[in-house]
Parts: structure tokens; sequence; C-alpha cells
């Protein structure tokens, strides 16, 4: 039977099991809109913008571990994408980006709002298409989703031209998919995996290091077997939070430039870092010359191209991580690493994070810490990009892969609220908090009407302090303190919540802080609390740019400073 | 690191835009391509691209994986070690006269180059062959008065029945170290 390109659309959309996509139309995506209320399984989202849209579908893949999926219409639509796109694109998110296009006559005419945006996106994308008849549309959206979800995950993009929403053509959704140039490599290569074996089993300071691949690939229980048959200390980098439980005895935290001195310490001691599905970001190796200088590296990912492309290593293996794995427990034998652990545990006395209770001011650390309590830990944290999200790693205890949502690679400013949004669609029985900054959450709020509008009943902290705080520090730290560009003018948010109907509290001191979080837990709906925090509180520890690892700062003693400040809103 | 030439073939997938990744691969990574030929091969659909790229071997078995994940590239391989045929066209165009043209020919003649145009002032020369080949004419010609030149860029395969197609890629991590 003959339907349209939006039928279709609409058809194999449902077919890859979406029920919910955030989007935005205009004048290229009138047939598919006027087509979707025939496809009411199919749940539509409207966002306040474009990058909205994105990061929406972003966070709600990362939260589920599905795709998500956005739209936009041609022009101006799409290129507010390209931020959530390229977010995706470097975090390994699995997302479907549907654009619409001038009609094919008009294509390479500048028509009105016209835009080559997979041209745009071309170095963005895991891959791209531009859809030019109806009749290749549904194996084109097999492609893209299968193209998202397999492998390491990636944003995949459609361009849609308006007349190709309205042509007809035979529907029949294809089974498989063609792809002779796509290889997903499963299990890692029998020697190299008993080469690794070998030097678990004779390393006598192994360190875990794990990345975001672990919860892409579901290997947290695998990664819990290895460690604990093995003893072997666990550490994570950003993305890798969640993968392996905080509270694990052998978990020493995230490693890094904000990382805690323990895991930075153990980095440069060990003699055997097994490397889980991560990439060797530089914030995550500081100075290469000084990473791990003691030791042999086994580098396990899904991805041939990130072996050896920042690190050398002595062992790389390609696969899914899990299958790696679950083949390496085989072959490893039940070790004790008794001297190593204890010179970690020591390690971790001396270099503590942060006293929370050690200050009469409101700091961010305490109310992390009182977010984590009041939702016992069980909640999923999304956070922007700055001070606020690295001590939301670092003070929240991340347990369950999955629940810490953060944009690592891109480091996009804005990420949080949107994702937040998306992600409490993806699970509407978990608490979702959005943990952000005043800067970070000035560059989306607009998102606050599309929570009220939809009812996404997001709790939202703010952590306030007046400035564009990270780089704030990094004046502070390394340019004496001139503060440029970085003292940021705030709304009142709690009006400005007030005023997208959205209940709110500002909170001072810190006596307020609990009674404040439950009030947000307690309210059915999406809250905004505003944490007017200590203005120069800087993010310790932390390894100078250009830097090793090894020479972190830490936390100097200090005068707090007077607290409310006087210009409050 | 030592820099040194290397030979990738790449089969790819006759689709819309796929040289435009390739090429956009090679820009975002910074890799300095030397020279890249396409056309098609022995398949229907699918195209055969000889890029010759510098660089370390580290750099360049980045290319040859960054390659290789790109969807519509069905394979990528190094046959830089391999016993191999480079070959590349060119057609220079040389300034000639009654007294100058017959010592060109006899230069052409001895490379066992064509002349496919004659004009009054000029020559056409078609050559085919390895780099040093076509350089080595161009050094003798250029005191002729070299106008105008036109090159392929190199296409390349390995000698012999078996190594006739590019081998499927190695895993990362069992490459023979290779050198030029």
């Amino acid at each position: 039977m003959k339907k349209t390109g939006a039928q279709i659309l609409c058809e194999s959309l449902i077919a890859e099991g979406v029920d919910v996509m955030f989007g935005f139309p205009g004048g290229v995506l009138l047939p598919f809109y006027d087509t979707l209320p025939q496809y009411p399984q199919i749940r539509h989202i409207l966002v306040r913008h474009e990058q909205g849209a994105a990061h929406a579908a972003d966070g709600y893949a990362r939260a589920t571990g599905r795709v998500g999926v956005c739209m936009a219409t041609s022009g101006p639509g799409a290129t507010n994408l390209v931020t959530g796109i390229a977010n995706a694109y470097l975090d390994s998110v699995p997302m479907v980006a549907l654009t619409g296009q001038v009609a094919r006559p008009f294509i390479g005419k500048d028509a009105f709002q016209e835009i080559d945006i997979t041209g745009i996106t071309l170095p963005i994308t895991k891959h791209s298409y531009v859809a030019m008849d109806a009749g290749s549309l549904a194996g084109i959206v097999k492609e893209a989703f299968y193209l998202a979800r397999s492998g390491r995950p990636g944003p995949v993009l459609i361009d849609l031209p308006k007349d190709v929403q309205t042509d007809q053509a035979e529907y029949s959704y294809p089974e498989k998919v063609d792809l002779p140039g796509y290889k997903v490599p499963s299990r890692g290569h029998p020697t190299q995996l008993k080469n690794a074996a070998k030097l678990i089993n004779e390393a006598k300071r192994p360190l875990i290091i794990t990345g975001r691949g672990v919860i892409i690939s579901g290997a947290s229980e695998e990664l819990k077997q290895l460690a604990e048959t093995s003893q072997i200390p666990v550490i994570t980098t950003l993305l890798g939070i969640g993968g392996f439980p905080e509270n694990h005895v052998l978990s020493y935290g995230m490693a890094g430039m904000h990382g805690t001195g323990c895991a930075n310490k153990a980095m440069d001691s060990t003699d055997l870092l097994i490397a889980v599905g991560m990439r060797f970001d530089d914030r995550v190796t500081g100075k290469i010359a000084g990473f791990a200088p003691k030791a042999k590296i086994i580098h396990i990912d899904l991805d041939p191209a990130e072996i050896g492309k920042n690190v050398a290593v002595t062992v790389p293996i390609v696969g899914d991580v899990k299958a790696v794995l679950q083949a390496l427990i085989k072959l490893i034998e039940a070790g004790e690493h008794v001297e190593w652990i204890n010179q970690l545990d020591e390690w971790l006395k001396q270099h503590p994070l942060t006293d929370v209770n050690d200050s009469n001011g409101l700091l961010p650390q305490y109310i992390i810490h009182q977010i984590y309590e009041a939702t016992r830990g069980e909640a999923i944290t999304v956070t922007g990009v700055g001070q606020h999200q690295m001590w939301a790693a670092q003070y929240y205890v991340h347990t369950e892969p999955g629940h810490f949502i953060s944009s690592g690679g891109l480091g996009t400013m804005g990420f949080g609220l949107p994702a937040a949004m998306g992600a409490k669609v993806g699970c509407p029985d978990k608490t979702v908090w959005c943990i952000d900054g005043d800067g970070s959450l000035q560059m989306t709020i607009q998102e606050l009407a599309t929570l009220v509008q939809d009812n996404i009943a997001v709790k939202i902290a703010v952590l306030n302090n007046g400035y564009l705080g990270m780089v704030r520090q990094w004046q502070d730290l390394f340019y004496e303190k001139r503060y440029v560009a970085t003292p940021i003018s705030c709304p009142d948010f709690v009006k400005v919540a007030e005023a997208y109907r959205i209940p709110g509290l500002r909170v001072n001191r810190r006596e307020e802080v609990v009674g404040a979080i439950d009030q947000a837990m307690a309210y059915d709906g999406p809250f905004l609390i505003d944490f007017m925090i200590e203005p120069e509180e800087n993010v310790f520890p932390m390894v100078p740019p250009g830097a090793s690892n090894i020479e972190f700062i830490e936390q100097p003693k200090k005068e707090v400073s007077t607290w409310p400040r006087t210009s409050t809103p | 690191m030592a820099t040194n030439q290397h030979t990738l073939v790449a089969i790819v997938q006759d689709k819309p835009g796929v040289l435009n990744r390739m090429a956009s691969l090679f820009r975002r990574r910074g890799f300095n391509i030397e020279s890249i030929a396409v056309g098609h091969s022995e398949v229907a659909h699918l195209s055969r691209v000889t890029i010759i790229v510098n660089g370390s071997n580290a750099m360049v078995e980045q290319v040859r994986k960054q390659l290789d994940k790109l969807v519509d590239v069905v394979r990528v391989s190094d046959i830089t070690g391999d016993n191999i045929t480079v070959r590349e066209l060119a057609l220079v165009k040389v300034r000639a006269n009654s007294a100058s043209r017959g010592e060109i020919i006899e230069i052409a003649d001895i490379f066992r180059a064509n002349i496919v145009d004659v004009a009054s002032d000029s020559l056409t020369i078609e050559i085919t062959g390895d780099e040093d080949k076509i350089e080595s004419l161009f050094k003798l010609l250029k005191g002729f008065g070299i106008r105008e030149i036109a090159r392929t860029g190199r296409v390349a395969m390995v000698r012999g029945n078996i190594g006739s197609a590019p081998k499927e890629a190695q895993p990362a991590g069992k490459r023979v170290k290779k050198q030029s």
C-alpha cells in the first residue's frame, strides 16, 4: 500500500521503537507535522530552541540507553541543532537527528531557509543521509538507527526535503541493513586477551580506569567481577562515573584534572593501567609525558582508531567491552594486592575532598552532598558545564550506570536543563536533578517553558556564584585574579521560574539547604532552588593545564568571605 | 618521528558525498595528502581510491583507521611495504619550434612517451610511469620551456595474483611494521 513520505517516516520511527521525540516545527516540516497526529504512539515534545531538542534527545539516550530522536526545520532550525549533535558525537551518544530541507527542485538554489546541513555536520556525525525519494526513506531510517546504536554509538542525521514528505511510495520496513563498509568488532583477539591476562596476573600495582564505554556496553557487572577477582582498584573518567559503584570498597573516584589526589597518585604509581572503554582525553591524561610513567597499559576499546591515538599502549584489545571483559575474566587468577590497596587507602586519607562541614558560608559541596542524602543516591543527576559540574561529579556518590549525565568531550554550557528534561522523559519514575550554574543555566533557560507545558518534573539546583565560575577560577589561579568577562549578572531565578509558573526558593544560608531540597522533592512537578553559594569557591584538587597529573593543587586553607552578598538579586 | 611516504588503497561505495567525507577527514585531522586518485573498481558500485600520504607510521595508521570508520568505506589497506606497481599518467605541453622539435621527440622516445599533439610552437607529450620517471622527463624538458602540466595522481596495485586485491584491514596492534 502506498503511503506518503511523512507517513513512511512515522511508521519507520514506530518500527524502531520510538515513542518520544523532541522537536520544533517549521515551513518545510509542515507535511510531517500535519501527519504526526495520525500516529499517537509518538509523543512529540515541543522545545523552545532546537539546541534544547538535541540535548534533550541526548539526555534521553544516556538515561535510557535507547536512541534519542530530535527534529528541526531547515536553515536556522538545523544549524541550531549543531551544538547538540557535536555534543552527542564527542560523548558517543546514540541519536537520530531529523532535519527539514527545502523541496528538491530548490536544493542548491540558496532558497529561503536552505542550508547544507549534511555538509555542516559532516565532521560531527557518525553518518548522514539526504532522503532524495520517499521510496528510500524506510531503508534510510533503518540504517540510521542501526548505525546510531551499534558499535561506538553516535549521532546520525537524516535531511528530509519537503516534497519527499508528500511524495507517495510503497512502504515496507526492511528487515536487514546492507552496510558492507560498516564493521563492528565484537570480541577481543585471543592472543591479546592472553597477553593482557598475563600482565594482570603478574602486576604488582594494577589499576583499572574506566570510561563511558563500560556504561554503553552495559559491562558494570563484568567490571566488578574483574576488579573483585584480582583485587584491582578502580578509578573513572568523568563520563565513566556510574560504571563502577563509588561506594564500592575498590572505588577510588575520578581521575584527571579535577580527580581525587588518590586517583592521580595511583595513576602515577601503577605498574599496569587497565583502561576500559575510555579514550585518553587530555583532561584525564594531563601532560602525556607524565602520564602513568611507570605503567604498562592495556587498552580495551570498541573503536580501533582510539588505540594508540593519544597514548602508546602495551596490549590493545579491540572489542565490545562487555564481551572482552567476559573473556578476560576467564583467564585471570584470583589476586591480592594488599600493600597496593593499603597505599591507596593511605592516599585517600592524605588527600580528602574538602570537608563539606568546615565552613560558615554556603558551600556548593555541602549542597551536592545534601542532594545526595535526600535522594539516597538514587537520583539521575544532570549537569551543565563548569564548577558545578565538577562538584556534582565529586560530591554525589554515584552508584548506577547512566545516572550521572554530563557533557564531557564538548563541554557544552547549557546542556544541563534540556538534557535533564530528556532524562526525566525517558525515566519518568526516577527523580531527576539538574545541577546547574548560573552561567550555564542562562544559556538554555527557555526550556523551563517546556518543563511546564509537558509537565516534566525536573528539580533544578542552581549553584549561583555570580561568576562564570570555572573561567574565573582559571583567572584566579593562572591570570593573577584578573576577572575579565567573568562576573555575570543574573536575573532573579526564583522570579524567572515563577514567571514560567514553576515554584522556586532562594537559599542563602546553610541551615536552609535541607528544607529547600525536601520541599523540591515533595512537590509534584518541576521546582527550582537558587543557591547563593560562596562566590569565589574553587574546584579542588586541580591539575594545572599542561602539567602532569601528579602536580595537582589542593584546596588551600582559606578565609570564608562575608556572606550573603549585598548585591543579591 | 620519521616521516615517510605511504600508499593506501581504499575501496569505497559509490555514494553521494563519499569523497567529501574522506576529504573532510583529512582536513580535520591534519593529514597531509600527496596525491589522491579515484576511479571505478572491478566491482560495480565500488570505487577504488589510491592515496599517497606523508607521515610517520603511527600517523598513517591513524589515517587508515579513521578512513576505515567511514560507513561508505568498505576497506582500506596500507600497501606500502608490499611488492607493488605504482603508475601515474601525465600530460606535458612543452615549447617547441622546428629547431628543437626533433630533440624533444627523441627524449620522448627514450621515455617511451607518446606525442599526442603537435602545434607550430608546442608539443604535448603523454607519459606513464612511476614518479621518478615522470620527474626525470620533466627535468629534461625544462630547458625547452614547459607550458603546462596535468597529472592524474598515482594509482597502485599489489603484484601477483594473490595480492591483487587489498587485504582486509588487520586488527589493530597486529600490523607488521612497514617501511617504504
